[in-house]
């Protein structure tokens, strides 16, 4: 029985977690992971402060942190999931933040013989293009964005057979940047990150084809960190943050879209 | 419950155990008689799949046979497609993952075969493949049968791979376990439930079998089940 007992207590110090009072933990949408991990390093060199980071579509991530997640703060890649997260108390409602506008392009690698730029869209009719990369509508905002894109062009019915579906917008990224689909809608941070500026070529999709991604960002109420983790939100308002984001394509919610506004 | 995905991933682990009979069969034969000293080496990449992480497999599945390599290309001026996203894409990663599943069981069932009814059936003028096929096959159906249940439950349960190269396509490549992930994390627990407990029975179901047939078999030779003899 006492063997039983120090096998336990031997299986929790070996199990049990190393992080730090100090560590906060970050869960945001996948079109933050070639930005975020940036801004976390400044951060942490500014102020000492740990930060560790989780990628994924923001649906799944809302769904883990429904599920006991140990997430600090969660950066979505819309604002409903934080809103559905602030209505059913998980998440606190002061903290959240607009930290920034998510665009949508379309995207292809640079070999593709596709002419973007006078066709836009309508690329995707091309016969060359056989499989078109989105990410999944039923968990990323960017999914869902890039389905009303296609409908607003009126080419949804037409190209819904070519749709491949990527778990969420970094995979589905990944599916154009390896060659095996020929198109790809994607997020333009992914297309300004070093790892595909010079792989292909991209095509902002207007803001008025799809609902504005205005991507959120809320501390949760299960965190026992909410003030390391405000202070971090804190730091994203800031001008070193700011142009950071913005040499990734986000813009401002307030400066230019004042359409970003509207909340469901 | 999604019977699309249910079907799919019933043909999916049809072909790739029928599949795996005729690949595996020539492949355990080889394994169990050949006397080469590296055969080691082969055994050791026959048994890679249990031990790799299916995303190793996913990975080269999209980057290795993608459009970029010689392969992929190869492929692609043979199918118009890439591998990826593809039901055949899925069969190729299938194949690969699920491999030991049957070879391993073949194998301990082909070398659990007295020698001397080898020698005996030798001596009456048979060739070694007539042997086989007389005196080996049919002393060997239980481990057959273990082979294609557990390759065929294998693939049924297989998620890794797919995630990485299905495109989770209707219809094509969206399996049941890609179902039950999606509707995990849309918070549709009821479908999954409905659909992980349908895939729990059929998974119980085929290792009760394979076990009974090993407990009160076929024919009561002593090797072990599985992958893990």
């Amino acid at each position: 029985m006492s063997s039983m007992t120090e096998m336990l207590a031997v299986f929790l110090l070996l199990t049990g977690s190393c992080a730090t009072a100090q560590e906060i933990t970050v869960a945001a949408a996948a079109d933050m992971s070639a930005v975020l991990p940036q801004l976390a390093a400044a951060y942490t060199k500014k102020t000492g402060q740990a930060v560790k980071l989780s990628f994924g579509a923001s649906g799944n991530l809302t769904n883990q942190i429904r599920n006991g997640a140990p997430f600090d703060v969660f950066f979505s890649a819309d604002e409903e999931y934080p809103q559905q997260l602030i209505a059913d108390g998980l998440a606190s409602n002061g903290t959240l933040y607009r930290y920034a506008v998510g665009r949508l392009v379309l995207w292809v690698p640079s070999d593709s013989p596709l002419e973007l730029s006078k066709l836009g869209m309508q690329a995707l009719l091309d016969p060359s293009v056989k499989k078109i990369a989105i990410a999944n509508p039923a968990t990323a905002p960017y999914g869902r964005a890039a389905a009303a894109a296609l409908r607003h062009f009126g080419i949804y019915d037409q190209v819904s057979g070519r749709l491949v579906i990527g778990e969420n917008v970094a995979q589905a990224a990944q599916f154009v940047e390896s060659g095996n689909a020929q198109a790809g809608l994607i997020a333009l941070s992914h297309a300004l990150a070093p790892a595909m500026k010079n792989q292909g070529r991209y095509w902002t999709v207007p803001l008025d084809a799809y609902p504005t991604l205005n991507q959120a960002a809320v501390v949760l109420s299960r965190s026992n960190q909410r003030d390391a983790a405000r202070k971090f939100l804190e730091f994203l308002r800031g001008a070193e943050a700011t142009s950071l984001l913005a040499s990734y394509g986000f813009s401002l919610p307030a400066e230019k879209h004042p359409s970003g506004e509207r909340v469901k | 419950m999604n019977w699309e995905a249910f079907w799919l991933t019933v043909r999916l682990a049809g072909i790739v155990s029928t599949l795996l009979i005729a690949i595996g069969i020539p492949v355990a034969y080889w394994l169990t008689y050949s006397r080469w000293r590296w055969k080691f080496l082969v055994e050791a990449a026959v048994a890679l799949p249990i031990v790799l992480p299916p995303t190793v497999l996913g990975f080269y599945v999209l980057v290795a046979l993608g459009s970029r390599s010689p392969l992929g290309r190869w492929w692609e001026s043979l199918t118009g497609h890439t591998l990826a996203f593809t039901f055949e894409g899925l069969v190729i990663g299938s194949l690969l993952y699920s491999l030991p599943f049957a070879v391993q069981p073949f194998a301990a069932s082909f070398g659990a075969v007295d020698p001397n009814l080898l020698r005996a059936s030798a001596s009456l003028g048979h060739s070694p493949a007539r042997t086989f096929r007389r005196v080996v096959l049919p002393l060997s159906k239980a481990g057959l049968v273990t082979g294609f249940a557990l390759s065929f439950a294998h693939t049924l349960g297989e998620f890794g791979v797919v995630l990485m190269v299905g495109g989770n396509i209707p219809g094509v490549t969206r399996t049941i376990s890609i179902d039950i992930y999606d509707q995990v994390q849309t918070a549709n627990y009821s479908s999954a439930n409905q659909t992980a407990l349908v895939l729990l029975i059929i998974s119980f179901l085929l290792l009760s079998v394979v076990f009974g047939l090993n407990r009160y078999g076929l024919h009561r030779s002593p090797w072990a089940v599985g992958p893990w003899r």
